[in-house]
């Protein structure tokens, strides 16, 4: 690619001036220069760009003012949501009122990570036990999920879940380095287990 | 139904599971003709954002039909085709009011750190996703949009996300004419970005990230510079002798979380989660752009901390803007561009895969094989003609 990681300044780039200051390749200037403004192109330069300047007036920009109101563009309901009816276990923050009008009622807590994540929700988010205990609620529920698999009678194909078709097609020598790398540590793992093994005999 | 369903860090696979149903007088229960995987579904599938739990379904960028309304539903019918904004919002909320849709206070229990996103784990509310036949669509009359007919279904999926972060984070940079915009991630929503930039006006984009085959993309669609990061020696340094020795007037972190780039920002906030993801992005961000600039995140990272540069921000009296994107605003907009033929988001999509082979299609996409820019999921009963349901009284 030609222009990556040539080192063009502004002007170098649009107008052909030299940068103004020399420097080496670990970014020492040469000498001294009160330079703070590079040269900007002119429309003239950027009118071969797609779409250029299209947006360049504010009031095209629809996030301009970033807080805007009334909201344009949805309908406008009157008042809040009534309030979704609850089924299942819902965790709710600890740092707002009570439940929301809407919710999400999928994968309600249970088991063991369920019983984590209670606790979790026991903490503010302000403090970062509730984060750290709802990522071990995730790891536990992980082997929960092989479980539930092997309770259905489903014995989970962990390496086509984690696409090992994709790889074989598309990296097959990344795959060829994965697996020897693997077999390698475990034949030194195996092989250290059995010295100590020895020693203790 | 068919769904993607997430079983553990890097395992997805297709299974069936129940159709949603209605909940609320306000849903809609809409049949997905095509979902996305999005750059930050990686991060759910990594395992970095806490209470992802096992069977959820991830997706938040997917169009699709209507196939049920709640009781209280008067803009959408059944039988409609419909883009849906990645944000669950309310649309009364003072937030709502103020045209943050991504801020939303009223869809989200489980958190107030978060706005609802589908399919975005428990931390983002608990819904399922659209990486399935049916999702379950809350608050439906004011979330979906009709897609209109002159846009094109691969478009349109777009809209749900990526092309609004991408232009959004162009906006909170706050570009100005000739200004000199810096964005790191050559991703869907960088690559957005960087074209967005120009449509504000900048006189120099410049779009930096490691995998080539995207920086060759980029620099072709988007008509901008590119930079290997992993051939220069220290990021902040390349962009100001590419500067002037001044910086960037404007910073982009397209990338969040799971950014490359330092070992030891890799080591703490990917491997040890010591921090809520690499902060690699917003250091260079804060170190390459000028005094006075500005920082536009809309990279997304974990909710605990990051270890920034925030006194070099300070002293360079930098301003600092992120944010969800706030889909819904930017619509309007973003049609016009693409019917003026400014931008056509579907020219990043590679890939085209059932929803079948989901496990296969999240390891491509995370592990960028087979050039891989953007995956659309298409489910089974995606093209059905199906005689429709009668709306559902609640």
């Amino acid at each position: 690619m030609e222009t990556r990681n040539d080192i063009v300044s502004a002007n170098d780039q649009h107008d052909g001036h030299h940068a103004p200051g020399e420097h080496d390749g670990d970014g020492h200037v040469g000498h001294v220069h009160g330079h703070i403004a590079p040269r900007r192109p002119t429309r003239d330069q950027l009118q071969h760009i797609q779409g250029w300047g299209a947006d360049l007036d504010r009031k095209n920009r629809p996030g301009v003012p970033m807080e805007r109101t009334p909201p344009r563009f949805i309908n406008v309901p009157d008042g809040d949501p009534a309030p979704q009816e609850q089924h299942v276990e819902v965790l709710v923050s600890t740092e707002r009122p009570g439940r929301t009008p809407l919710f999400g009622s999928v994968q309600p807590p249970s088991g063991l990570s369920g019983a984590i994540r209670r606790l979790a929700f026991k903490s503010t988010e302000n403090d970062v036990r509730h984060w750290l205990l709802l990522l071990l609620a995730d790891r536990v529920n992980v082997v929960e999920g092989i479980g539930d698999d092997l309770a259905k009678g489903k014995v989970p194909n962990i390496l086509a879940e984690m696409g090992i078709k994709s790889e074989l097609k598309h990296n097959p020598a990344g795959l060829a380095k994965k697996v020897a790398l693997g077999a390698a540590v475990i034949g030194v793992a195996c092989y250290l287990m059995q010295r100590r093994g020895r020693r203790y005999r | 139904m068919l769904a993607m369903n997430y079983r553990g860090p890097y395992r997805v696979r297709a299974d069936h599971k129940p159709d949603p149903v209605i909940e609320h007088p306000g849903d809609a229960i809409v049949r997905v003709t095509r979902a996305c995987i999005c750059g930050s579904d990686l991060h759910l599938y990594h395992g970095l954002v806490p209470d992802t739990r096992v069977g959820h379904t991830f997706g938040h960028e997917f169009i699709g039909v209507v196939e049920e309304v709640g009781s209280s539903v008067q803009n959408l019918k059944v039988g409609d085709k419909v883009l849906v904004p990645f944000n669950i919002f309310c649309g009364s909320c003072t937030l709502c009011q103020h045209e943050l849709y991504g801020n939303c206070h009223n869809t989200n229990a489980q958190s107030t750190a978060v706005g609802a996103i589908y399919g975005y784990s428990h931390t983002a509310g608990g819904y399922d996703g659209g990486q399935a036949e049916y999702v379950r669509v809350p608050m439906a009359d004011v979330g979906p949009m009709v897609i209109p007919d002159d846009i094109h279904d691969d478009d349109a999926v777009l809209l749900t996300d990526a092309l609004p972060t991408g232009y959004q984070a162009a906006e909170m940079g706050d570009i100005e004419e000739g200004d000199t915009v810096v964005v790191f991630g050559a991703g869907p929503v960088g690559i957005f970005a960087a074209k967005s930039a120009w449509l504000m006006g900048a006189g120099r984009v410049i779009v930096v990230d490691e995998v080539e085959y995207r920086l060759e993309f980029v620099k072709r669609y988007a008509q901008c510079e590119v930079v290997n990061f992993k051939e220069v020696k220290d990021m902040a340094l390349h962009i100001k002798k590419m500067t002037d020795w001044v910086g960037a007037d404007v910073c982009i972190d397209a990338v969040g979380c799971e950014a490359a780039g330092n070992t030891m920002q890799t080591i703490t906030g990917v491997y040890t989660m010591m921090q809520a993801g690499s902060a690699t992005v917003l250091h260079w961000c804060i170190n390459s752009v000028r005094k006075g600039g500005n920082v536009s995140i809309v990279g997304v990272y974990g909710p605990t901390f990051n270890a920034v540069p925030i006194g070099n921000a300070l002293n360079k009296g930098l301003t600092l803007r992120m944010n969800q994107a706030s889909v819904r605003r930017h619509l309007p907009r973003l049609i016009e561009h693409i019917r003026a033929g400014r931008i056509d988001p579907k020219q990043i999509i590679t890939h085209r895969v059932p929803l079948e082979e989901v496990s296969d299609a999240y390891h491509i996409f995370s592990s960028k094989l087979d050039n891989c820019i953007k995956t659309i999921l298409v489910p089974p009963r995606a093209n059905e003609v199906r005689a429709v349901k009668a709306s559902v009284q609640h």
